[in-house]
């Protein structure tokens, strides 16, 4: 029989009892919102499972869904790869490495709304600079305002500019813990460029471009204030991502039950492809 | 096989990294470059590999120049001081790579890989991931890639300085006999004067960017040509200090023993002595009284080693068994006389001969 030392337990309570504060106890209250109608007052009617079904069965959320998905599923393919070519092209060595680091950690100092206002403000088709000259040096038609194609294309911009950063400055972490002994064999094979990074470089960056894509997904699934604020989820309901629904369901509507089901739901959904793709990625090294 | 280097200079950022070099390596025997950390092994290799640059000189193989030959065509091996393998390849696929990259037949490469698997004992592993290989193991896989290579020249930087000492001891009785036969040149970096006169071959005794003296091992250690060669081929550190001759006899502070035979003119010399020279025990070869006061002392199993201050200068002793020393105290110390270097005071070697 083994003996297990319970006292152990007790040294996990602090992590618990903080993890209850800020997590279980308001996911509690949503949760206790999700079955109940109400109509203020702290008067509550029970619902059971009704929105969710309302929900699962709605076009609405389906939509928003799929956007939600679209939009993620876009801004991963453009800047995983993208991040990681800036990455292999920055020095690895000398003074322009300091430089190079911080022009690349810049976009990602600026606070979610501001880069919504900027790429608002810098796509008007009147006044903005990209929008000015898109329409008359170029002689694009381009306003994302009245485009869903031009609004799309702008918010998959504005999070490509905003966020390759991070999925840089992670690759960038890996390719420099590669000490210089890989590549000299490498060189003495006669390994081409291509190989080098398929067999040294990508193994050795795997570890931390598992957690660029997680932090990543996890990010863009959530997005909300930059969309928020450059578009308003129009025009239309063109660019509205299911965070963007969920508030004006919440908010607009103050529709709270469903709203509280909507976020669930929501949670479930970012939980279980985050656990996906973790699962996905780290599959090899268990073996 | 031979590898020629004359007067190659590294020089970085206005610093010489690599004084002008010049060394003849052969097959047939291990060539070890012995120095301290940061002494230019690692650069020296580099540059023979075509790693690194050099600023000047030239590099030949077999009498062909290859200074600009690129690293891949000419030919060479390396095997680093920690395990450089490919994470994800299997054993096989790390040691068959160079050799896919050369564009061999499938059933060549097989047999060249079986071959190199079987003679470091790598064959059970061959189907495994170096991280599911211990560090033995993951050398040896580099090794063998070496090996299956069949390259003109392989450099050894260091290969078993991450290994644990048994495994060190193990490997490097294998090492030599790997080669043999292969027509090879092989270069053996390594800091410890042990591992040298153990891998016996020649020797270049490197030194702050300077092969201070190259020759055969064992010659090496009998006259060293300057008192830097000297203090490069001894672990403990060779003790030196200012003597004085005149006449018949040689005198430091108040130690006094009979000069050698060979013509010196009176005069200052520095006397260099390997510590297992210096006895605590008066012997017949021990003869020379010195004591001085014990600073410090180790015991490693079968040996004893103490640091004492004399006067002129504070030494080492090393010595078989167990002595009694106390910290503190003065001991005597008896010194052989005919197992000393003679340097004149600039370094270059007088006379002088050990066994």
């Amino acid at each position: 029989m083994k003996t297990q030392n319970q006292k152990a337990w007790y040294f996990v309570l602090p992590v618990l009892l903080l993890v209850a504060f800020n997590a279980l106890i308001p996911m509690m209250t949503v949760v206790n919102y999700s079955v109940q109608e109400t109509f203020g007052n702290n008067v509550f009617f029970w619902e059971g499972l009704r929105w969710f079904e309302e929900l699962l069965n709605s076009d609405r959320f389906h939509a928003a869904l799929g956007r939600q998905f679209l939009f993620t599923g876009l801004i991963l393919l453009i800047e995983v790869p993208l991040g990681i070519i800036i990455a292999l092209s920055m020095p690895r060595k000398g003074p322009w490495v300091p430089v190079c680091l911080i022009l690349m950690a810049l976009p990602m100092l600026i606070p979610w709304n501001v880069v919504g206002a900027m790429w608002n403000i810098f796509t008007l088709p009147d006044i903005g600079l990209l929008g000015y000259l898109m329409n008359t040096t170029l002689g694009i038609d381009y306003d994302m305002t009245q485009s869903p194609f031009a609004a799309w294309a702008t918010i998959i911009t504005m999070d490509v500019w905003h966020w390759t950063s991070l999925v840089v400055l992670l690759s960038y972490a890996g390719l420099v813990s590669i000490p210089d002994a890989y590549y000299q064999a490498a060189k003495i094979d006669g390994a081409s460029p291509f190989k080098v990074f398929r067999y040294i470089q990508l193994p050795k960056m795997k570890q931390v471009l598992t957690i660029a894509i997680l932090l990543r997904f996890m990010d863009s699934f959530n997005i909300y204030t930059e969309v928020f604020v450059l578009t308003g989820g129009g025009p239309g309901n063109s660019t509205t991502l299911l965070s963007i629904d969920l508030v004006k369901i919440a908010l607009g509507q103050f529709d709270l039950g469903p709203a509280a089901a909507m976020s669930l739901i929501y949670f479930a959904i970012t939980l279980l492809v985050s656990w996906l793709f973790y699962t996905l990625m780290t599959k090899d090294d268990a073996k | 096989m031979t590898l020629q280097v004359s007067n190659i200079t590294k020089i970085v950022a206005g610093q010489v990294h690599i004084k002008p070099t010049t060394l003849t390596l052969e097959t047939g025997h291990f060539n070890v470059l012995l120095g301290k950390t940061g002494s230019g092994k690692t650069s020296l290799i580099k540059m023979m590999a075509g790693l690194d640059p050099i600023a000047d000189g030239q590099i030949l193989m077999d009498g062909q120049d290859v200074t600009k030959l690129s690293t891949q065509k000419r030919n060479i091996s390396l095997v680093h001081q920690f395990f450089v393998n490919y994470p994800h390849m299997t054993v096989y696929d790390n040691i068959a790579s160079p050799l896919k990259v050369a564009g061999m037949a499938q059933s060549e490469i097989q047999g060249r890989v079986e071959e190199a698997a079987d003679i470091l004992q790598l064959r059970p592993m061959l189907n495994r991931r170096p991280h599911e290989l211990s560090g033995g193991q993951q050398q040896r896989t580099a090794l063998a890639r070496a090996i299956a290579k069949e390259s003109r020249a392989v450099f050894l930087d260091e290969p078993l300085a991450n290994l644990d000492y048994k495994l060190r001891e193990e490997l490097r009785e294998q090492l030599p006999e790997l080669f043999a036969g292969r027509g090879a040149v092989v270069v053996y970096a390594t800091s410890e004067p042990e591992e040298a006169l153990l891998l016996g071959g020649y020797t270049g005794l490197m030194d702050d960017g300077n092969v201070a003296q190259f020759g055969p091992t064992a010659a090496l250690y009998r006259k060293p040509e300057t008192l830097v060669a000297a203090a490069v081929f001894s672990d403990p550190p060779i003790n030196s200090a200012t003597v004085t001759k005149e006449g018949n006899i040689v005198r430091m502070g108040d130690a006094v023993w009979d000069a050698p035979d060979a013509g010196m003119a009176d005069g200052n010399y520095v006397v260099a002595v390997r510590p297992h020279h210096v006895s605590p025990v008066q012997t017949a070869k021990n003869t020379v009284a010195l004591s001085g006061e014990v600073l410090v002392t180790e015991l490693s199993g079968s040996e004893s080693s103490a640091h004492f201050r004399m006067p002129s200068a504070d030494w080492v002793s090393l010595a078989h068994g167990v002595h009694p020393y106390e910290i503190g105290v003065t001991h005597p110390f008896y010194l052989d006389p005919s197992a000393c270097f003679y340097f004149a005071p600039d370094g270059a070697r007088v006379i002088g001969e050990t066994a």
